[in-house]
């Protein structure tokens, strides 16, 4: 436990140590200059939102339908249990082989080339396994008696789901969305080959654009450029933003998690 | 003696089965039209089985098969074509533990009339308003309809789950061992209201408590073993059952 707590204590301190110094307000709003070795990430920020909100749009209704089919509707027994296979085996795929699924598939099959639209998608296939269990999990811990109070008052069934059983596993569903951001934000290898760019001028135009994103620049930070002096405490500086981002977004689904607590005594 | 009521419902040759075993073993009683039917026997015997058969809960339990009919004003429930939803408006059903949904006070009450298609602000405020008042709950919850429905209190959470189920507007209300989870004081108050609300509605009312079935019923069906031992006038049924069963059970013998 406290070794943990050390753990996690250390490499904060690290990189807040080593990131924070290049920490600015032209550091957060401009785009890199001269050759990457001055200047800021925010073309890197704003793509890394925009591929995360792209992989939400495109992995949400997809795992929150797909949990809604396998707890509400049920299929036959045969059908459950491949569906739950391949979202486990999907769940234990390396990242960089969505990668070059994402690279062959949406960039080269589907002719999307290297744009947010493909790197949206092979996040979403990331994020998908995640999407479904928690969503899953948000609607079995729904008693059954709030189902049947709501088709003994005339609900339809899908009236129920819609109105009495979503809202009330919103927040646990909420919670796995934001754990699921968590984790497409910091994702590198999927994105490397369909999405990013090491450097971009100017922001994304059109889903068709390739992007600069967070991890991947950190990546090219440390392994391409001329000026590692110069080019590595822009990379710590990243990686201090990038954690930012990823502690406070998991940090809000504890936060969303207690409160839901509180309030329904689950 | 007083005239014989109108039949609301009945029960016609009535079997029903989960999987292979038997549960309920034809059983004929007619529900009449602003009376309380209670349903009494021991735990086991079928009697919320039953319940839930007339306004079809039991159409969500896989692996199941009814015989007989149940009928309402005369149409068999169970007809093919009959729609469920249609019946569940008719019939409405307060659970044995308060359900309210994790939502406001107000938007529990008008859950029936929303899913219903009703769009009119107005007419939903003036039902919520007036179902909380026919359920008693009115003058505690006035100052607070938007606070969440799981504050309230247990006894207070089952006359929300009552004006929930009379704002769909039904014609009969099943009450499915509804004082269970409840202490004595909440227990009198549901029951007060039962015996309030039967000027309006055709109540069914399935109890564990033969003194709850003696004060609130008019008519008192005593099941065993998923068999009907014996159907009448509750003071009949009380005071000279006609069956030996029912006179051991209700001088605790058994249950």
């Amino acid at each position: 436990m406290i070794l943990t707590l050390l753990l996690l204590g250390t490499i904060l301190w690290f990189i807040i140590i080593r990131g924070y110094p290049v920490l600015s307000w032209e550091f957060l709003t401009t785009g890199p200059r001269e050759g990457m070795t001055s200047g800021g990430i925010s073309p890197a920020i704003v793509g890394t939102f925009y591929l995360v909100i792209g992989s939400l749009l495109i992995a949400c209704p997809l795992g929150i339908g797909c949990a809604i089919y396998l707890c509400e509707f049920n299929p036959p027994g045969l059908l459950v249990n491949v569906i739950r296979a391949s979202i486990n085996n999907l769940a234990g795929v390396p990242s960089v082989v969505f990668g070059l699924f994402g690279l062959a598939v949406f960039v080269k099959l589907f002719r999307f080339g290297v744009s947010i639209l493909s790197g949206s998608l092979t996040l979403a296939i990331l994020s998908l396994p995640l999407i479904i269990s928690a969503s899953q999990e948000a609607l079995l811990a729904i008693p059954r008696s709030l189902r049947e109070a709501s088709l003994a008052l005339g609900a339809t069934r899908w009236q129920t789901i819609r109105h009495a059983v979503l809202p009330a596993a919103f927040p646990r569903i909420l919670t796995g969305l934001i754990l699921a951001v968590g984790r497409v934000s910091g994702e590198t290898a999927p994105i490397m080959f369909t999405a990013a760019t090491f450097y971009a001028p100017g922001y994304p135009h059109s889903i068709f654009s390739e992007v600069m994103a967070l991890p991947y620049h950190i990546y090219g930070l440390m392994t391409e450029g001329l000026y590692p002096e110069k080019q590595i405490p822009i990379a710590y500086g990243c990686a201090l933003i990038l954690l930012i981002l990823v502690l406070s977004v998991s940090s809000s689904a504890i936060v969303l998690r207690h409160r839901y607590r509180k309030t329904y005594g689950a | 003696m007083e005239p014989e009521l109108p039949v609301r419902m009945q029960s016609l040759h009535v079997s029903f089965s989960y999987g292979e075993k038997k549960v309920l073993h034809d059983i004929n009683l007619d529900i009449y039209q602003n009376r309380v039917t209670a349903i009494i026997g021991p735990s086991g015997c079928g009697k919320s089985t039953f319940i839930r058969l007339l306004n079809r809960m039991n159409d969500l339990i896989p692996d199941t098969r009814l015989e007989g009919q149940i009928l309402l004003d005369g149409n068999d429930i169970y007809q093919p074509g009959v729609d469920p939803v249609e019946i569940r408006r008719k019939v409405g059903m307060v659970f044995q533990k308060p359900n309210p949904f994790p939502k406001t006070i107000f938007d529990n009450v008008a859950y029936g009339l929303v899913v219903k298609g009703v769009r009119d602000r107005c007419l939903i405020q003036n039902v919520v308003e007036s179902c909380l008042k026919k359920s008693a709950l009115w003058s505690e919850v006035k100052d607070r309809l938007h606070e969440n429905a799981l504050t309230l209190s247990g006894g207070q959470q089952q006359r929300l789950c009552i004006a929930r189920c009379l704002a769909v507007e039904p014609e009969v209300v099943l009450f499915d061992e509804p004082c269970a989870s409840l202490d004595p004081i909440a227990t009198q108050r549901i029951e007060e209201l039962i015996d309030e609300l039967k000027k309006e509605y055709t109540i069914v009312i399935v109890t564990h408590n033969m003194q709850q079935a003696a004060r609130v019923s008019d008519y008192t069906a005593f099941l065993l073993m998923g068999e009907l031992v014996e159907f009448g006038h509750t003071e009949k049924v009380f005071t000279v059952p006609s069956s030996k069963k029912t006179e051991e059970y209700l001088a605790g013998k058994f249950g």
